[in-house]
């Protein structure tokens, strides 16, 4: 299976991807993340306003079978929510590197970012990841 | 993964796409194309289910009834040959070791139980150590079993059997020749739609499952996962063993009662369900809807409107088939009756939810 890996984007061992533009990070869930879950039928996500640490759980999408935390890539306050995705959660099994965007958070501390890893390093961890 | 069992249909699934997870120790396909597509094939065509991870465990001999009778709480005199029945395992404090379907083949002679998979090995431990001299055997492993479900699933079989199958009626079943080999055809099923679940041996299945698809493609057949089976399940609210029902439920609360025939004479936890159900019980399984946005799940605490605990979610998905989240979950009597109100926890928010009637679908 392949899956998309833009190679601009950051990502995190738990499947989301950051696309950073100067201080701010758009956020979602990966191809292989939306792939693994399954159909898509609920999205839960922060209010715009709220503090978001890195590695912290910002929401939870569920599939028609299972429930899967949402965790933020890194530290900042959340400006925007893809309302859109909560009325259609299929957005995210469609399109999740693009239309099915989660949330932007504005960072604090751009050295976080180290902590995440690039698009080569993920496509091996998702190459291991498979059975 | 590795030490968990294949059933002869492990490579078709593969070949299918089939996702395999580990489920009661076996390998076995949560899903193929997706859960709801599978869920909308089974209640308006036809799917296929490879359930030959279920036990089969046979009970032989001139005491197969008494011993059936004293370990299971329906009424096994109620059985003649070619007929099935639901039915519980309790044990000595009136909880249940399983549910199962017992066949009976031949009255007084000979009876199949199909026991839960996650259940085989307890419940065959369990029926040997109360055996009341019958011959007790576990055949798991020489059979599979697939299930046809659907309002297209009869025509289908009998496309596939060459025979008239639709004159089996419900919880009944027939000897069937399949390539040379006794296979049983069943009318019984866990999705609430018209079908058939058929046993037969290991050296069969694979052809059996080739001409079901073939010959099924007119009718729009699909091969069926877990996950859909579960969803199909809760729609109509058939229990789930591990979910609504465990070694710790009483079936009255569990709403099982009308498989528990108190007047059959003794059975293992009899008086204990009998005065649970004189007493009546503490808490009943029921049915709900969310009133807010939310899908509930197994472990979820429910709620009054005051925020007392009043009890737990069992079971719980988005409906494929209505499209909303139903779910199912045991609640204090006093609190159960159709269009009470209460909080399902989720995630720490309390949500609305309202008692309905069921099954959902």
């Amino acid at each position: 299976m392949k899956y998309l890996v833009p190679e601009d984007y950051y990502y995190t061992k738990d499947h989301e991807w950051a696309q950073v533009d100067e201080n701010i990070v758009t956020v979602g869930i990966t191809d292989y993340a939306q792939s693994s879950l399954g159909e898509i039928v609920y999205v839960e996500l922060p209010e715009e306003g709220q503090k978001v640490g890195q590695n912290d759980t910002f929401g939870v999408v569920e599939s028609v079978k299972a429930v899967s935390d949402l965790y933020s890539p890194v530290t900042g306050t959340v400006i925007e929510v893809n309302h859109a995705v909560m009325e259609e959660p299929a957005t995210l099994n469609d399109d999740p590197s693009n239309d099915g965007w989660l949330i932007r958070i504005e960072m604090d501390n751009e050295r976080e970012l180290a902590n995440l890893i690039r698009a080569p390093e993920y496509k091996t961890l998702i190459g291991k990841d498979k059975k | 993964m590795s030490n968990a069992k294949k059933t002869p249909l492990y490579s078709e699934h593969l070949r299918l796409n089939g996702r395999m997870v580990e489920f009661a120790g076996w390998n076995m396909p949560v899903q193929y194309a997706g859960i709801k597509e599978e869920h909308h094939a089974v209640r308006k065509a036809v799917g296929l289910f490879d359930v030959s991870h279920m036990g089969e465990i046979f009970v032989r001999g001139k005491n197969s009834f008494a011993t059936l009778q004293w370990l299971t709480s329906n009424n096994i005199d109620n059985l003649k040959d070619g007929q099935a029945q639901y039915s519980l395992l309790p044990n000595k404090h009136g909880g249940l070791v399983d549910d199962i379907i017992v066949y009976c083949i031949k009255r007084h002679q000979e009876y199949l139980v199909c026991v839960n998979a996650s259940n085989t090995e307890k419940d065959f431990e369990w029926m040997k150590n109360n055996n009341r001299d019958a011959d007790i055997v576990n055949e798991s492993l020489k059979w599979s079993q697939i299930a046809v479900q659907g309002p297209k699933a009869m025509p289908l079989l009998e496309d596939v059997f060459k025979q008239d199958l639709d004159a089996i009626p419900s919880f009944h079943f027939q000897k069937i020749e399949f390539q040379g080999y006794d296979t049983i055809v069943a009318r019984t099923g866990y999705t609430g739609e018209d079908g058939a679940e058929i046993f037969l041996p290991n050296e069969v299945v694979v052809d059996l499952w080739h001409e079901l698809l073939e010959q099924g493609e007119e009718y729009g057949v699909k091969p069926i996962g877990l996950g859909a089976r579960d969803t199909l399940r809760t729609e109509k609210k058939f229990s789930l063993y591990g979910n609504e029902i465990d070694d710790t439920t009483n079936p009255i609360e569990a709403g099982l009662g009308w498989v528990v025939k108190l007047d059959k004479g003794e059975f293992i936890g009899r008086d204990i369900i009998a005065r649970v159900k004189e007493e009546g019980p503490k808490r009943k399984l029921v049915g709900f809807k969310m009133l807010d946005k939310g899908i509930p799940r197994h472990g979820y605490n429910l709620m009054d409107l005051d925020g007392n605990m009043i009890g737990i979610t069992t079971s719980g998905t988005m409906s494929p088939s209505l499209d909303e989240p139903i779910g199912i979950g045991y609640i204090k009597t006093e609190k159960a009756a159709l269009g009470s109100e209460f909080f399902v926890e989720i995630r720490n928010r309390r949500v609305k939810a309202l008692v309905v009637k069921t099954p959902f679908v």
